[in-house]
């Protein structure tokens, strides 16, 4: 009796993984992936689908079983077996989920190390957020930064130094890793390509930091995703991956 | 009418008093501010700004409390006038008048609290339904994006402070005095104030939409928030409100199960309801002073000009944050734990059988309460602050979905070979299992730091959010509600409808929240007035969707009206449940008990042979009968 309902269970959970997983393959979950740091990003997010999707097959299949199986009848005022708990079944479903969590927690660990780094050789691109705009600007080689930690923007000010060159869209060269250096002039906006699948907060007062290295040429959305007032909705602007000298051409350009 | 009869209308407790001491305590209040700018020789002398905030969000609402006698027996006794401890002239109800006034009795309290939240759960959720109208198409269809974001900012205000948190505190202040067979709450004077602050609480929050408006967010950021126009200190200041109220009710519960335990009901003997609010009470006195505080910050940083996040002037946006998530993440286990208890009572009185693992589920709340102070920052991974600090938070975080597992298995091994009556409330407690599930899966992408970096402040969170507070929370305060409705009003609800609506929500819950979690991994902002081409397609599908969600709820509100006023008259344990507050009848006696009982036993004994919980005064004299008889 006991061994038949837990093959059924087990029946009903392995046909309930097979929905799950389809729905994760068959729907079109994550768009394009646009970065080097965004595939690290999508092993994690793949790896931690298949950990829940097994987690769920087991609740699901136990909840439905249940409930169908050990129906009562209607007039059944029985009461059911007094079973107050199992030590080993108990040790057992904390354990299992114990190292469950354990894993995901190296494998984000390992993911999120490697994308926090600054690579040698990485391209300073400094990124300001005001109300309801983005101004992105990229300082000459080797130019120093001000106190506040920025080579083209002067705190609290929109304002953009002459000796750096400004644009409205996001430019990157491909295959370059690009250190971006954020701040907003006035409330919190928030950094978001999802193609690269990147993002951070643009903090008055402050400067943020991430890395972002295009995989894929291409012209991707670059959204703020902090609400920052009435034009939140209308802070988009591009993100466009060009050619290493694609972006040289359009660099040295007036 | 007689003199004496005016006097007693105008000077004594009641709404007429509460009508004209409102008025004079907005006099008063508007008087210091005024008299103070006109000493100091400030322009304009008549400034609204702090009058407001001043006379009518802080004194008028005192001048209401004591109008409607709140404080009128501290008052006596601290003026040295004669005062009845015992006196229990405002306990109970009679008439249906008695639910409108100041009353000490945990019932009545508890009913005030559970239909009170209820109207603000639907206008909450009316708010909602304005949203998803607005999104249905590209485009601004009807409403400003000021307006917009005022409709989100309120919605998630109201469902949280005046619909989920005193739902919870309302259940238990009906039933948790009953469980430990206590005949009221520790301080029933201190029970009835708390109630009476959420009204308060609640029309402030609606009002802000006439200042406009309080569009910042429920988490209101700063520096967003202090450059809001005026009605953003409509917030601050009602979340002030229902926060002493939160604060009031969880010392009362804390003071009520440590000290008014019926003889026998220890600690390892109380239900799980009654630990899963000794647990939240204790989140709740700890955490809540904190949002009290950043609350107050934002509106001196506006009203007073302090500095405590304008960065211009030295101030720390961040600090905001971690303030504000200190209370607001406790807060979302201050939104489930009791949720847990009323399922832990449901599924086993459903499944005929003892709780599986009781002491590890009591034992994993207490983990839950401990871990929960643990993982503010999990919502700040992107924010800007310290990198170091988020591998830690990850670890807490991932580590709360052990003792929340346990508990999940803990309730299915409990259905496992039961005997499982499907009543309204057991559909609830199961699709809560269910639903909180995905909610807390959707939770672990979140708490991994990659992941969350790619979704965060999309409308994945918003699916999250949704599983486990409306498939999470909302599921197990209707199961509560289906449960305990015989025992509040000692009829009994009709179980097609309630069956009715807990599918009808099911499924449209499901249709409205689940793409949410597609759209968010896409990349769909949250708290955008217009989404664009993109998405429309799948907008359309959740707006329909909850179109019929919003409708489900007419089903439950016609079912409780009805059965309320006219349903069939039920027993005292039409549940065959073993806790004590089925031992009594339907509805409870005004003392809840004739005589204390002695518990003897653990509560859910179903299945062994000769096993009580209690014993009562009834069976005591009926043994004590047959004794004299043998």
């Amino acid at each position: 009796m006991r061994v038949g309902s837990l093959i059924r269970v087990l029946l009903v959970a392995l046909l309930l993984a097979a929905a799950a997983t389809a729905v994760a393959i068959f729907i079109p979950w994550l768009p394009d992936q646009a970065s080097k740091e965004g595939g690290r990003i999508d092993f994690v997010f793949w790896f931690v689908t298949a950990v829940c999707i097994g987690i769920f097959s087991v609740v699901a299949s136990l909840s439905v079983y249940s409930l169908i199986k050990f129906r009562a009848k209607p007039d059944d005022d029985s009461d059911g077996p007094p079973v107050h708990g199992h030590t080993g079944i108990e040790i057992t479903w904390t354990v299992i989920p114990l190292v469950l969590v354990l894993a995901m927690i190296v494998v984000s660990s390992v993911a999120l190390a490697r994308n926090d780094r600054d690579p040698a050789g990485s391209m300073r691109v400094e990124v300001l957020g005001q109300q309801f705009a983005w101004v992105v600007a990229y300082p000459p080689e080797g130019a120093r930064e001000d106190m506040d930690g920025f080579v083209c923007f002067t705190r609290g000010s929109g304002q953009v130094d002459a000796k750096c060159k400004r644009s409205p869209n996001l430019l990157l060269p491909l295959d370059r890793p690009a250190r971006l250096h954020l701040t907003a002039r006035d409330v919190i906006h928030s950094f978001f390509v999802p193609e690269f699948r990147q993002k951070q907060d643009a903090v008055p007062g402050l400067t943020t930091e991430i890395t972002v290295t295009p995989t894929k040429l291409g012209n991707f959305p670059f959204i703020c995703t902090e609400l920052c007032g009435l034009g939140h909705a209308l802070m988009r602007t591009r993100a466009i991956v060009l050619t290493e000298s694609a972006f040289e051409t359009w660099r040295a350009s007036r | 009418m007689r003199t004496s009869t005016w006097r007693r209308l105008l000077l004594g407790p009641g709404w007429v008093r509460a009508a004209w001491m409102t008025a004079l305590f907005f006099g008063i209040g508007f008087g210091l501010v005024v008299g103070i700018r006109a000493l100091a020789g400030w322009d304009p002398v008549i400034f609204w700004e702090p009058i407001i905030v001043v006379a009518a969000l802080t004194a008028a609402p005192i001048g209401f409390l004591a109008g409607l006698g709140a404080f009128d027996y501290w008052l006596a006794w601290a003026f040295g006038q004669p005062t009845k401890p015992e006196d229990h002239s405002g306990h109970g109800a009679r008439r249906w008048t008695d639910y409108f006034r100041i009353n000490t009795d945990h019932k009545v309290i508890g009913i005030q609290y559970v239909t009170t939240t209820i109207i603000f759960f639907l206008a909450g959720g009316m708010l909602a339904m304005l949203v998803r109208a607005e999104l249905a198409q590209p485009e601004a269809d009807y409403v400003d994006p000021q307006t917009y974001n005022e409709l989100f900012s309120v919605h998630a205000s109201l469902m949280i402070f005046l619909f989920v948190i005193p739902a919870f505190a309302g259940l238990a202040n009906y039933v948790l005095p009953l469980m430990i067979g206590a005949p009221d709450m520790a301080f029933p004077r201190l029970n009835a104030l708390s109630y009476w602050l959420l009204p308060i609480a609640g029309i402030m929050m609606l009002s802000s939409f006439f200042f406009p408006g309080f569009g910042a967010g429920w988490t209101n950021y700063t520096p967003l928030s202090v450059e809001q126009p005026f009605g953003n200190v409509f917030f601050s200041m009602a979340v002030q409100w229902a926060g002493a109220s939160s604060i009031m009710t969880a010392l009362n519960f804390l003071v009520t199960i440590i000290t008014m335990r019926a003889p026998g009901m220890t600690f390892w003997r109380m239900p799980l309801l009654v630990w899963a609010n000794f647990t939240t009470s204790l989140l709740v006195v700890l955490a809540t002073p904190f949002i009290a505080g950043s609350q107050f910050f934002v509106m001196f940083d506006r009203v007073m000009h302090t500095n405590f996040f304008q960065v211009a002037e030295g101030g720390y946006p961040l600090g905001y944050q971690h303030i504000f998530w200190f209370y607001s993440h406790p807060a979302v286990y201050i939104m489930i734990l009791p949720g847990f208890g009323i399922i832990s009572e449901v599924i086993s009185t459903f499944s005929r059988k003892p709780i599986f693992g009781y002491r590890l589920m009591a034992l994993s709340l207490v983990a839950i309460l401990i871990l929960g102070f643990s993982v503010w920052a999990h919502h700040m991974f992107v924010s800007g602050m310290a990198n170091w600090l988020r591998v830690p938070m990850m670890i807490t975080t991932l580590l709360i979905a052990v003792p929340t597992g346990i508990k999940v298995f803990s309730w299915l091994a409990t259905t496992w070979e039961g005997r499982i009556h499907v009543t309204t409330p057991m559909l609830w407690a199961m699709g809560f299992v269910t639903m909180f599930v995905i909610g807390g899966l959707s939770g672990i992408f979140l708490g991994a730091v990659p992941i969350d970096i790619h979704v965060s402040d999309t409308y994945f969170i918003v699916a999250h959010i949704h599983y486990v507070l409306l498939g999470g929370s909302l599921f197990t305060i209707f199961a509560g509600i289906y449960y305990w409705f015989p025992k509040m009003t000692g009829r009994m609800y009709d179980e097609r409808l309630g069956k009715l609506h807990f599918w009808v929500t099911f499924i449209a819950f499901n249709i409205t929240f689940f793409p949410m979690h597609i759209i968010g991994v896409q990349g769909a902002p949250r708290r955008y007035a217009d989404l664009g081409e993109e998405y429309a397609d799948w907008n359309l599908v959740i707006s329909i969707a909850s179109f019929f969600l919003g409708a489900s709820f007419i089903v439950f509100v016609y079912n409780m009206v009805v059965s309320w006023a006219r349903g069939p008259r039920t027993t005292a344990n039409p549940w065959g449940a073993r806790t004590l507050e089925w031992q009594v009848s339907s509805p409870p006696p005004i003392f809840n008990f004739d005589d204390i009982p002695q518990v003897v036993g653990n509560p859910y004994e179903y299945g062994v042979p000769g096993a009580r919980h209690a014993v009562m005064n009834g069976d005591r004299v009926a043994e004590a009968e047959q004794v004299k008889a043998e």
